[in-house]
């Protein structure tokens, strides 16, 4: 609980970073239709999509320092050497559930007004909402696995994004699936939503495992 | 309590960096390991806390009280602080006393133990790096952990404060606890075991 306090005021306070997620999701997401043009009916049609990738670069950005932060300063070990009393899964846990929060939820929270730019209708953009909701924690806890294993690296921002893509291609699907669900009539909503939180909880439980397994293994 | 190392080896990179070490450390015993750059002091230290696997040998630790192991029983100090820039000093200080469970002593005492309670709300990041190392060694005092592996602890410090780490040690030691600390300064404790690293050829 007080890694969890401290992990979210180190985002919130000069350098953490946790805006950076969002302003880049805006980013991508207001360009796309100055490229694409004023169809409108195109853009409904991609909106969903659209949304979801952005959130998916998005989330990727801050990962490599989920664990380096950590490392540069010494915390790391010392949290290695506690994982007796506080065990380390856990901590990674913790970690990652903080850093959902400040860097997943806001993406959340700017959805709908990007959906609007995306002409996607009010209940497509709940769907988006709560799928991603629901699906970012995946994104998150996964990350977390090939943060521990690049944490070494000196830049290994674009290598944990590598090596956790093809893992999040799944949560890209059904969330997108279950998003397009909810408006397309013949598609339904609510297998590809439940397989998405399913992804979450598996992911939650086989993260932070493997990303502790990796950190105890990477001091020198 | 007692802490006995027989013939430990470690190696960094496919180097071998020491080898053959041995020691043993009854309660209230402190070891004091010298030797030149690159001779493995850091290294060492860190086989003892567990971060690094050793190559061979073995540590044996026991310990009268309900600790389960020398990593649980022990406070590391390395070269780096542990603390973040952003945060205050008295933030961080906050946070490892919770991490580490039970407190031993409140934060404004320990910081006082140092002289630094004035920086208590500080960013950790406006202090210079003497002060850093105090804040770092007043962690060791808001948890109580019977051994202490110091890495250095007196970088940076200048004599008025070499002299409280000194006083801190001895009175660690005579509490009946273990220190194991590797630096190249003389600490001016008397009555500690020496162990001295050489450089491997």
């Amino acid at each position: 609980m007080a890694l969890f306090l401290r992990e979210i005021r180190l985002g919130i306070r000069a350098g953490g970073g946790a805006l950076v997620g969002v302003l880049f999701f805006l980013a991508v997401v207001a360009v796309i239709p100055f490229g694409v043009g004023p169809d409108l009916n195109l853009l409904a049609r991609i909106g969903p999509a659209i949304l979801w990738i952005g959130a998916l670069l998005a989330s990727l950005l801050g990962l490599d320092r989920l664990f380096q932060a950590d490392r540069d300063d010494g915390s790391l070990d010392l949290m290695i050497i506690a994982s007796h009393r506080q065990m380390l899964v856990l901590t990674v846990f913790t970690k990652c559930a903080a850093h959902w929060v400040i860097s997943a939820l806001p993406l959340v929270v700017a959805t709908p007004l990007l959906g609007l730019f995306m002409n996607v209708e009010p209940l497509g953009i709940a769907a988006a909402c709560l799928t991603l909701l629901v699906g970012t924690p995946a994104i998150t806890f996964i990350g977390a696995a090939g943060a521990a294993l690049a944490v070494t690296l000196p830049r290994g921002g674009l290598l944990v994004s590598v090596i956790i893509l093809p893992l999040v291609i799944p949560v890209l699907i059904f969330g997108v699936a279950a998003t397009r669900g909810a408006v397309a009539d013949p598609d339904p909503f609510l297998p590809p939503f439940l397989i998405l939180a399913a992804l979450s909880m598996f992911f939650a439980v086989i993260g932070p495992v493997a990303a502790a397994a990796a950190l105890k293994h990477s001091s020198d | 309590m007692q802490l006995i190392a027989e013939s430990l080896a470690a190696e960094r990179s496919g180097e071998l960096v020491f080898s053959d070490i041995s020691f043993s450390l009854d309660k209230g015993d402190g070891l004091i390991i010298t030797g030149p750059n690159g001779a493995g002091k850091s290294t060492l230290l860190r086989v003892i806390a567990g971060l690094l696997p050793s190559l061979g040998g073995s540590l044996e630790f026991e310990s009268g009280d309900s600790w389960t192991g020398l990593a649980d029983a022990c406070h590391y100090l390395g070269h780096k602080n542990a603390m973040k820039d952003a945060l205050s000093v008295r933030e961080n200080l906050t946070f490892w006393q919770a991490f580490y469970g039970p407190p031993h002593m409140t934060i404004d005492d320990a910081l006082n133990y140092v002289g630094l309670q004035s920086t208590a709300d500080l960013p950790f990041g406006y202090l210079s790096t003497g002060q850093r190392r105090r804040i770092s060694i007043a962690k060791l005092l808001i948890n109580y952990r019977p051994v202490w592996l110091l890495d250095e602890p007196t970088a940076g410090l200048d004599a008025d404060s070499e002299q409280v780490v000194s006083h801190l040690l001895r009175e660690h030691l005579d509490d009946g606890d273990i220190a194991i600390v590797a630096t190249h300064l003389p600490l001016g404790l008397e009555g500690l075991k020496e162990l001295k690293l050489e450089l491997h050829p």
